[in-house]
């Protein structure tokens, strides 16, 4: 291809013989290196570092972020990322602190996340909460895996159906083929709740045996709560199946009503959604897992624990002989373990002796180490801002903000089960009287009133659908002039279907070529282009 | 109210545009029985406090700001430019999400493309996508890969057993559902005898590059063993050892995976990382997670966008080989900003420092009573040394003299009692090395 990039690329600014960064010379005499093992090319840019920070700025100002504006991506919850937890994932403490550190040199970082767990649990109602899952993916495959372990071990190992509303996100499906399991997918009633015909067919029928659970999105992925959910989940309890919660929609729910509490027996949480932590342009995410009683033992580890509780008197921390998973031997060397007055949760010397412990039949690890730390700790902030009494507030705001432009837009667009929503709704992205204008052209067109689109074409079984997703961090002024930018895109699409169809006309590229992209597979750019391979 | 901006005008405004009295009246779909459960959590507390918390508990860990660090076993303490950090805190970065709108994505989407360019250039693959959770994850995903394009014919997976044992343990976790055998990772075989194990039921066989115990094993006759059984060659490399050695391409393997964070990312005590995965040309359409392309624009400017979109798992469904979803987007940028900056010589003269400055501590130990260093292979910043002591012990006595010494190795490995994995990095000066085996020096 010849034509312009916006910003050339990293490899088309370089001049041989340059470098970004100024190394130290080695301090060490050197030793001979083995030539034969040695490597002949190394097809990077040479580039300075002026030149990186520029290039890079380039491309940071052309995306969309929160900190530009609404991002109303339905089952995204693209909420604000308080600034002050990026500084505290900076800390040296934090930053520099080697996964492998013994017990009693992690003590800090231990507590915290014995702290998420707990929280976590308690938000959700749920026994215990394993963080080590990278993203809720990963959570949701902890969690099916765990379902299929439990009915090994109690010898049904023949349940190895899982039951999935034809409403979920694709997650969910993918998943269950990965724990090598079936899925057995249910219709949605007319109000867009699971058909409990179908269900109790299902939970009654021929199958009934091989039920091993089902998995859920609450509030569903329509962002409407299923007035039906107690007796779905006795259905499927009834069956012999587990109840697997997505906890995707968790902003929806925080201090409203506890999933362990209806009878959920797992969920994941996306600490990346409803506990603030930054999207990252697609990652990364944490996905811990929540489970009841009967699925504590199953959990993916390693798992925070108390090794040794605490003492009401200050005291050097004991030495911990033989530790099974760690080394964690005790140094006197632990001089910033006395933690001041004020440090609020933080008990420093007064602390238990936390460490890593694998639940008695886990699953197993499902990464290196032991989680997205980084996330663990923002979430941790997170939550320590909103506190008992402030929680609920994210869920009640976020909730006041998905209906008050659900009100307003539903003077201009159909929405398709009119009745009070969760954190998000669903409306049409289409019109009778414009029928060339699809939900694609009504989101490539809001880019050009500056604001991000909804998510389009999801879910599924709406057709058309716009899932909006406002979160509790917008202020009215924003999401009403959202409202205007949708009224006036509806009134474009009768007077001027070509305007959409042809949007953006403002972003820095207009639609792009997918199908060439496919076709034509340029996944690497020319100059690094593997040499020497055989 | 921390983060939500609304007051108390607004909200009434709102409610009445919703025709509702109170917010709490639109939870009436929610079973009254469980609605509005309290909450034991602690109390609400202001940035100032919560900046205070956070210092006190990051202060109660052991960390390489406070501490000489000699242990690596797959996270590694490597110098990280500032750039790196000032252009990953851009919130037009960290705070957008995936790039499913490509028009106002071309940062995250161009980023990622070099992304992938330079992996390909380090690993000799031709594509790679962007990204995995992180290296376990990426050897997982690297097993379906294989058994995919094997056609599922093929139900034996070998690993070395020196391969990350987390990685390992994590593969076991991955295909628990599924009916292959995975062989290897158990027992102390070299090369030979994993060449040993392929059959025409083989899928692949997995090799770490350098080994878990930092050494470079002789690979000269494997991916010829292993393309002659049908199988695939999956390496585990650790990308700055690719800095100076040759690459995985010219050894032959079909599939390279590996942890990232060496590549820019902070310890971080873990995650988040990056797990990288790159693949030969004909395999490209069975990756698994996102990639990004090039094409045009509809005026025929050159741009990017998410592609081979049908694998994923919101289109296929029960369909997909993978659920992968969230990937690492914001390492993979910490790692293109990273190798951006240390460049084609950059990057050599790091590998070069932690090649020297593993082979001096090395020699140095070596030439203590009581320790040995095994150098039977060549090693690149990691080398194995036999103590004379319980390593718990000789750990104690390294942090009461301001040093993090060596991971244990009897943890994982039973005939490895006693011995320690040391690393040593750029980040090692002379001194610091020279401290640690004179303390080594006096525990016999």
């Amino acid at each position: 291809m010849t034509a312009e990039l916006l910003q050339p690329l990293i490899y088309e600014i370089g001049s041989p013989g340059r470098m970004g960064v100024n190394l130290p010379e080695c301090d060490v005499p050197k030793v001979e290196l083995p030539a034969a093992l040695m490597r002949e090319e190394l097809a990077l840019p040479e580039v300075g570092e002026v030149q990186v920070v520029r290039h890079f700025v380039k491309l940071s100002k052309l995306n969309y972020s929160i900190d530009q504006g609404l991002y109303p991506l339905g089952s995204c919850t693209m909420k604000y990322n308080p600034k002050i937890n990026e500084d505290a994932a900076r800390l040296p403490g934090f930053a520099q602190l080697h996964p492998l550190t013994d017990e009693s040199g992690s003590q800090g970082a231990l507590f915290l996340m014995h702290e998420l767990q707990k929280w976590l649990g308690e938000i959700s109602g749920f026994e215990a909460v394993s963080l080590t899952p990278a993203a809720g993916a990963q959570g949701e495959f902890a969690g099916i895996l765990m379902i299929r372990q439990y009915h090994i071990n109690r010898g049904e190992g023949q349940r190895d159906l899982i039951l999935v509303p034809n409403s979920a996100h694709g997650t969910n499906p993918a998943t269950v083929t990965m724990a090598g399991m079936d899925v057995l997918e249910l219709p949605a009633d007319d109000q867009g709740n699971v058909d409990m015909d179908a269900l109790r067919a299902a939970c009654e029928g021929a199958l009934r045996d091989r039920i091993a659970g089902m998995m859920i999105t609450v509030p569903s992925t329509l962002g409407l709560f299923e007035p039906t959910i107690l007796e779905v989940i006795a259905a499927v309890h009834e069956a012999g199946g587990l109840m697997y919660m997505d906890g995707a929609n968790m902003n929806a729910l925080m201090a409203v009503v506890k999933p362990g509490a209806l009878g959920f027996d797992v969920m994941h949480y996306n600490l990346h959604k409803t506990f603030s932590t930054p999207h990252g342009g697609g990652g990364p995410g944490s996905g811990a897992v929540g489970v009841n009683a009967k699925l504590a033992p199953y959990l993916p580890g390693p798992v925070v624990g108390i090794i040794e509780p605490a003492t009401p008197h200050p005291k050097p921390l004991p030495h911990k002989e033989g530790g099974a998973s760690n080394t964690s031997m005790q140094s006197e060397h632990s001089p910033s373990l006395s933690v001041g007055e004020g440090a609020g949760g933080w008990r420093g010397e007064e602390a238990p002796l936390y460490g890593f412990v694998m639940p008695e039949k886990s699953i197993g690890r499902m990464k290196a180490f032991h989680g997205n730390f980084g996330m663990h700790l923002r979430a941790y902030a997170y939550i320590r801002v909103y506190g008992d009494s402030g929680i609920r507030d994210v869920t009640r705001y976020a909730v006041l903000n998905a209906n008050y432009l659900r009100a307003r837009l539903m003077q201009t667009y159909t929405v398709p089960y009119p009745r009070y929503c969760g954190h998000e709704f669903v409306l049409e992205g289409h019109f009778a009287d414009a029928e060339d204008v699809h939900a694609l052209d009504i989101s490539k067109r809001l880019m050009d009133y500056g604001f991000h689109p909804p998510t389009n074409y999801f879910p599924l079984i709406v057709p058309e659908a716009l899932l909006i997703e406002p979160t509790e961090t917008e202020v009215k002024a924003d999401l009403d002039e959202f409202v205007e930018a949708m009224e006036r895109i509806a009134a474009e699409a009768r007077e001027d279907p070509e305007l959409l169809r042809g949007a953006p006309h403002t972003a820095p590229v207009r639609r792009l070529d997918e199908v060439r992209a496919a076709r034509e597979l340029v996944l690497c750019c020319a100059p690094a282009r593997a040499a020497g391979g055989r | 109210m921390s983060y939500i901006p609304h007051t108390e005008i607004e909200t009434r405004q709102m409610l009445a545009e919703i025709g509702v009295d109170s917010i709490d009246e639109l939870f009436e779909a929610v079973p009254a029985t469980h609605r509005f459960p309290q909450l034991e959590l602690p109390p609400p507390m202001s940035e100032m406090e919560v900046a205070a918390e956070m210092l006190a508990i990051s202060e109660a860990n052991d960390h390489a700001q406070d501490f000489a660090i000699f242990r690596g076993a797959g996270a590694y303490h490597h110098f990280i430019p500032s750039v790196v950090n000032h252009i990953l805190l851009r919130g037009e970065f960290y705070t957008a999400y995936t790039p499913y709108q490509p028009e106002i994505s071309q940062g995250t989407l161009q980023a990622t493309y070099e992304y992938q360019s330079m992996m390909c250039a380090l690993t000799g693959m031709d594509a790679a996508n962007a990204s995995h959770y992180d290296g376990a994850t990426s050897l997982a995903e690297a097993v379906t890969v294989a058994l995919e394009a094997t056609r599922n014919k093929r139900k034996k997976v070998i690993l070395s057993h020196a391969i990350h044992p987390h990685y390992r343990e994590v593969v076991r976790t991955y295909h628990q559902g599924r009916d292959i055998r995975i062989i290897g990772d158990r027992g102390r075989g070299e090369i030979v005898d994993l060449m040993e194990m392929l059959d025409e039921n083989t899928a692949m066989l997995a090799v770490q590059y350098p080994n878990f115990f930092g050494q470079i094993d002789d690979l000269a006759a494997l991916a010829d063993a292993v393309h002659e059984a049908g199988a695939l060659l999956v390496m585990v490399a650790n990308p700055m050892a690719l800095s100076i050695f040759k690459s995985p391409g010219e050894l032959g393997a079909d599939i390279v995976v590996g942890e990232g964070q060496p590549m820019g990312v902070p310890l971080g005590f873990g995650g988040p990382y990056l797990g990288y995965f790159a693949i030969r040309q004909k395999y490209v359409r069975r990756i698994a997670g996102r990639i990004i392309g090039e094409t045009l624009d509809a005026d025929g400017k050159r741009a990017f966008v998410m592609t081979l979109r049908p694998r994923e798992q919101d289109i296929k469904r029960e369909r997909a080989t993978s659920n992968i979803c969230t990937n690492q987007g914001l390492m993979t940028l910490s790692a293109s900003v990273y190798m951006a900056l240390m460049g084609k010589n950059g990057l050599r003269k790091v590998g070069e420092l932690n090649y020297h400055k593993a082979h001096y501590a090395a020699n140095e130990i070596s030439r203590l009573d009581g320790y040995s260093v095994d150098m039977s292979k060549p090693f690149f910043n990691e080398f194995v040394v036999a103590c004379p002591r319980p390593i718990a012990e000789i750990n104690d006595a390294l942090l009461a003299e301001g040093i993090i010494g060596g991971y244990d190795l009897g943890q994982h490995y039973f005939h490895l009692t006693d011995r320690m994995l040391l690393c040593v990095t750029e980040m090692n000066a002379k001194e610091e090395i020279d401290r640690l085996v004179e303390i080594l020096g006096g525990l016999r």
